[in-house]
């Protein structure tokens, strides 16, 4: 099939018809074709979309109908099992448990990644450009590898008279959800600071700002789309982890939602009626989030990816 | 700067006299912003990694050093000879080589097919990336219904039952089922990314690779492949390294099951501490785990930087 001297008007015939393939010519792309395309990449979305369909439908049936036929729509339509699965979840207490972790944990480390990156940045001195290296380098080791450590030794850090300990508390958790996070956080920043005109900065200070109202006045603001960057990057990977929590967290009143989920289910996998509503629960929160945030949630894993 | 005797000069030349004393300030000044972090990371990664290293070498039983004692390379050669664990890890191998292949296969095409002009492709974004979103032990649970109730169900309905069976009850199928579901999770965030690669191809270069005659295929392979080298470095390094790590879906899909046919490495480290409490074994078996994930990386990002193409 030659192509020479097709690259005429979109509407070359020739060009609509001889084309079997799409993907470097989308203009060139006939009506039928976009449609072949459409039903192509929505039948492979029915892969996405069939298990959560499943699961949604039969969250609603009834423990008789739910061993009998998992394909059909539910018999009779309750919200019982869901009132069921809420109680014993917990789970308006998992939620602002998970809430509360995730946000503060988020605010703290936009503001401590972003100094950090900045006040590395602009040091270009041997012991800082180390320290950098040193930080992305910690990406390297898995949480694996420190996880039984981490417990021991922070068990240690406690206050009984005034009932601190880092183990066994939400604070904690925050605390060490910012130190696994703050590799990554440092280099998106560290490289969002590099666009920052040092002129301004320097400028700023001839009218006499001081290093840290420089920071938060006039190089945070330069900072802000990477900030929203970090912090979804962040929300996303702290409100799923589950890991770390199931090391720290003992009290149930503590648990955050991965933590419920589990025991949850670990109590009730037999019932799968109860189980499933209790899923469609936890799923709820990630779709609002996502239909929300979807714009900034893609774009914020592009730069935190090609970045990284 | 440079000397300036217009308005304003009395501060310039303030600043500049104090350049010097300012120079001094500012290290300590940046110094001390740096400390939050550092002294994070300091408690959290770096301490705690050291004492690792240190456990790995002793008695250690999940308490303090004190008590415990040095003890050498027992427990690297116990890890060793630990057929369990040496599985897990082969498995882990076997199971990130799938992910690898198939998570970037399947990205890759999606990002091919999602980057054309058609109505929907923007929707469809957004559900193939949704799976992403929803964590890895929920996920799990999902697929631990569709596997063991839906597939039940078909297979009484089709009469199928050498495809449609409870798949987490046999050792293969229970490992396909992870490789599934972990594909399932991944193709959607690698899809992204292959999809930023795309469209930062300029298009007037596989304009005139067509003008030049080159068909799709040949515009496929010998343009746009390599220009999208950066892009499969980053997919390649974050299939392969979550893959190592997997957890939450093995935990949450078959829990190692069933026996302890589809336990990955991430899950033995974890089961050696806390279900047989050997503390000083699951130690040494995670600092075996870093180096292997350590050399891995360091190896791969050598290979595929070698094989960049600059535009």
């Amino acid at each position: 099939m030659t192509r020479q001297g097709s690259s005429g008007s979109p509407s070359d015939p020739q060009r609509r018809v001889s084309s079997p393939d799409a993907k470097s010519r989308p203009r060139a792309a006939g009506r039928g074709k976009r449609a072949g395309l459409a039903a192509l990449g929505w039948f492979l979305a029915l892969f996405v979309l069939g298990p959560l369909y499943i699961i949604l439908i039969n969250s609603f049936k009834s423990r008789k109908q739910i061993f009998s036929d998992q394909l059909g729509l539910p018999s009779s339509f309750s919200w019982a099992y869901y009132q069921e699965a809420g109680r014993k979840m917990d789970f308006g207490r998992a939620l602002w448990n998970s809430f509360w972790e995730v946000a503060v944990s988020v605010l703290l480390i936009v503001l401590i990644s972003s100094i950090t990156a900045w006040a590395l940045n602009r040091r270009h001195t041997r012991g800082s450009k180390l320290l950098f290296v040193l930080f992305i380098s910690m990406t390297l080791i898995p949480f694996q590898a420190v996880m039984l450590p981490l417990v021991q030794y922070f068990t240690k850090w406690t206050i009984p008279a005034l009932g601190f300990k880092m183990v066994g508390t939400l604070y904690g958790l925050v605390f060490f959800n910012i130190g696994f996070g703050l590799p990554l956080s440092i280099f998106l920043f560290h490289g969002a600071v590099t666009q920052v005109p040092i002129s301004m900065e320097e400028s700023a200070t001839i009218d006499g700002c001081n290093r840290w109202q420089l920071f938060w006045r006039i190089v945070f603001p330069n900072l802000t789309p990477m900030a929203i960057t970090v912090g979804i990057l962040n929300v996303i990977s702290y409100w799923n982890d589950y890991l770390l929590p199931s090391m720290v967290i003992q009290d149930p009143k503590l648990r955050t939602i991965p933590l419920s989920t589990f025991y949850f289910f670990g109590e009730f996998n037999i019932q799968w009626n109860l189980a499933l509503a209790g899923l469609v629960m936890t799923i709820l929160p990630v779709v609002l989030f996502y239909l929300f945030a979807q714009r900034y949630i893609i774009d914020s894993v592009m730069t935190g990816a090609v970045k990284g | 700067m440079q000397k300036t005797t217009t308005t304003g000069a009395d501060r310039a030349a303030r600043f500049r006299k104090s350049r010097a004393g300012r120079r001094r300030r500012d290290t300590l000044v940046f110094t001390l912003f740096m400390l939050p972090a550092l002294f994070l990371f300091i408690n959290v990664v770096g301490i705690p990694f050291l004492l690792g290293v240190r456990y790995s070498f002793s008695d250690w039983g999940g308490f303090g050093l004190s008590g415990s004692r040095f003890t050498g390379l027992t427990n690297y050669s116990d890890a060793l000879q630990d057929r369990f664990f040496l599985a897990a890890f082969g498995r882990s191998f076997v199971y990130a080589l799938f992910m690898l292949v198939f998570v970037n296969l399947l990205g890759f095409f999606l990002a091919l097919l999602l980057t054309q002009k058609f109505r929907s492709h923007n929707l469809l974004r957004s559900i193939f990336f949704m799976p992403n979103l929803i964590g890895g032990l929920i996920l799990g649970f999902i697929w631990q219904f569709i596997f063991s109730r839906l597939f039940t169900q078909l297979g009484t309905i089709t009469g199928n039952s050498s495809f449609f069976f409870n798949w987490l009850t046999s050792d293969h199928f229970a490992f396909a089922a992870l490789v599934i579901v972990g594909i399932w999770q991944q193709a959607g965030y690698v899809m992204i990314i292959y999809i930023a690669g795309l469209q930062a191809i300029p298009s007037d270069v596989t304009e005139a690779a067509s003008i030049d005659g080159a068909g799709p295929w040949q515009r496929l392979t010998r343009i746009t492949i390599p220009l999208m080298i950066p892009s499969f470095t980053v997919n390649l390094f974050v299939t392969l390294s979550n893959a190592m790590k997997q957890y939450d879906i093995n935990l949450s899909l078959t829990n190692g099951g069933p026996g302890r046919s589809t336990e990955l490495v991430a899950m033995n480290i974890f089961n050696s501490a806390y279900r047989y409490q050997d503390f000083a074994q699951a130690q040494a078996k995670a600092v075996l785990f870093f180096i292997v994930i350590f050399i891995i990386t360091l190896v791969q990002i050598n290979v595929t930087k070698s094989r960049e193409v600059q535009l």
